[in-house]
């Protein structure tokens, strides 16, 4: 039994709008479906269901902008009476759902109770503690402007304070002009940023790595193959940050402010993806430590075809363990990136340049890239993420053990 | 086929690689890469989709004959007779 909640796409994020249900009452769901598409900042997202049943109720209309946390639907397991599953009259945000199917954003971490626990405040609100009137000095100025009655509003934020967004909900008609997608997307960039340098104590170690024996492997393997199976040496370099991710579970996980470092068992590197006219996304490419190169790559395609449609999933959003950033096979030659809470490396990637470089005692011509890796200090030290690039440059110039 | 037929072509399927760029913004002489913003990957699902559609099978060396609307007008004319 359950109610289908709201999900947090992300620690910035409060509320998300329901565009789409792509299932109706009486439909068998199982465990990762995409049952809904709700609307962020960072463009629409396909909502998974985590659990088996039969969807008995849509709670939630579609576009309406609503807190984490909020019902949007009851499931059933088989078997089950409706009534047990039926949230508290009034479903809203002050009732902290029963059992939230969504996955929180967590990481798949070593105890399996992990990934089934309800969502951290403020994705479960809680009820406000009996005169201890807690609201942000913003949400206050504008309640005040407004003319709402902060005391009579129930915070979404942690400890039930009132945020900004919940004044601004309870003043319909009185809401700002709506930010273009863009400015969205700008600003949760701009939230997901400043967290990591703010709370991530950040260091950087770089090595130039010889790239010719990948190029001319790839070279090899793609003049015999059709345009739908070549391989990019992006893949090939996402690849071997997951084989090098698998010998270091110090690089590969979640900080949670509340546990400290939780390694992840799977292998879901990020892979950040520019948008035309601005704008980035780091969907995961799940479960990659199982997959071959060409499944890699296949992998790849799709995550971008979709990050232009608009179509990633919320699994791809919260649960990658590293990331992966490239600047392509043209343009600068050195990258050092910010890590993307609440993973703890990024691995930033330059173009390959044409270089003059020392080859068993001779000076040749080769293309090299640097690989600067994003440590957090709190979680690795450097001589393990040492260890992680030896790791990530032995799987580069041995792609034919992909 | 003619080469306006090529054109046409190769206009829709680098649309549909790319949904964020309009048809009528494309210049002849763009670069797809250093004007048009268009990735590695992008770049093999434009090839990928020509493929599919013309059945020409262009080479990875053969690539930046299709860097402009106008080159790969020709190139695609002369591969596809």
């Amino acid at each position: 039994m359950g109610v289908f909640v709201m999900p947090s796409l992300g620690a910035d994020m409060e509320a998300g709008k329901l565009v789409e249900w792509l299932v109706k009452p009486g439909d068998t769901v199982h465990r990762g479906d995409v049952v809904a598409v709700v609307e962020t900042q960072k463009g629409a997202i396909e909502i998974e269901v985590f659990e088996e049943g039969t969807v008995t109720e849509l709670l939630a209309e579609l576009g309406r902008e609503l807190p984490v946390g909020t019902p949007l639907a009851i499931v059933l397991a088989d078997g089950e009476a409706a009534s047990e599953a039926r949230p508290a009259a009034a479903p809203g945000p002050a009732h902290a759902a029963p059992e939230p199917l969504t996955k929180p954003e967590l990481p798949q971490v070593r105890e399996p109770r992990q990934a089934i626990e309800p969502p951290k405040a403020p994705a479960a609100p809680m009820r406000r503690a009996p005169g201890a009137l807690r609201a942000s000095p913003a949400a206050r100025q504008l309640a005040e402007k407004l003319g709402v009655d902060v005391a009579s509003l129930t915070g979404s934020g942690p400890g039930g304070a009132i945020l900004l967004a919940d004044v601004e909900h309870a003043a319909p008609g009185q809401s700002e002009a709506k930010a273009s997608p863009m400015e969205e997307m700008r600003k949760a960039i701009a939230a997901a940023m400043t967290r990591a340098k703010r709370t991530i104590p950040h260091f950087y170690i770089s090595e130039t790595i010889d790239v010719d024996p990948a190029i001319s492997f790839l070279e090899k393997v793609n003049a015999d193959r059709p345009p739908a199976e070549r391989i990019l040496l992006g893949a090939l370099f996402v690849r071997a940050a997951t084989r090098a991710a698998i010998k270091s579970p110090v690089m590969n996980g979640h900080y949670l402010d509340e546990r400290g470092f939780v390694p992840s068992e799977g292998v879901n590197p990020g892979v950040a993806i520019a948008l035309r006219g601005g704008g980035l996304v780091a969907p995961a490419l799940m479960n990659a430590g199982a997959m071959t190169l060409e499944e890699t790559m296949a992998g790849m395609r799709d995550l971008v075809a979709r990050a232009r449609a608009g179509r990633l999933r919320a699994s791809e959003m919260t649960q990658g363990t590293i990331t992966v950033s490239s600047l392509g096979e043209s343009g600068a030659e050195a990258m050092t990136g910010v890590i993307f809470p609440p993973q703890v490396a990024l691995i930033g990637l330059g173009a390959p340049h044409l270089r003059p470089w020392v080859v068993a005692g001779e000076i040749i011509p080769r293309h090299v890239v640097t690989v600067t890796v994003s440590a957090d200090h709190r979680v690795s030290d450097g001589r393990q993420v040492a260890r992680f690039i030896a790791a990530f440059e032995n799987a580069i110039q041995t792609p034919e053990e992909q | 086929m003619t080469s306006t037929d090529y054109k046409s072509i190769f206009l829709e399927e680098l649309v549909r690689v790319a949904p964020d760029i309009e048809a009528a913004d494309i210049g002849d002489d763009d670069h797809i890469q250093d004007d048009l913003d268009l990735d590695s990957m992008d770049v093999l699902n434009l090839v990928t989709a020509l493929h599919e559609r013309l059945g020409i099978d262009i080479p990875e060396r053969d690539y930046p004959e299709i860097s402009t609307v106008n080159r790969a007008e020709a190139y695609l004319s002369r591969r596809g007779s």
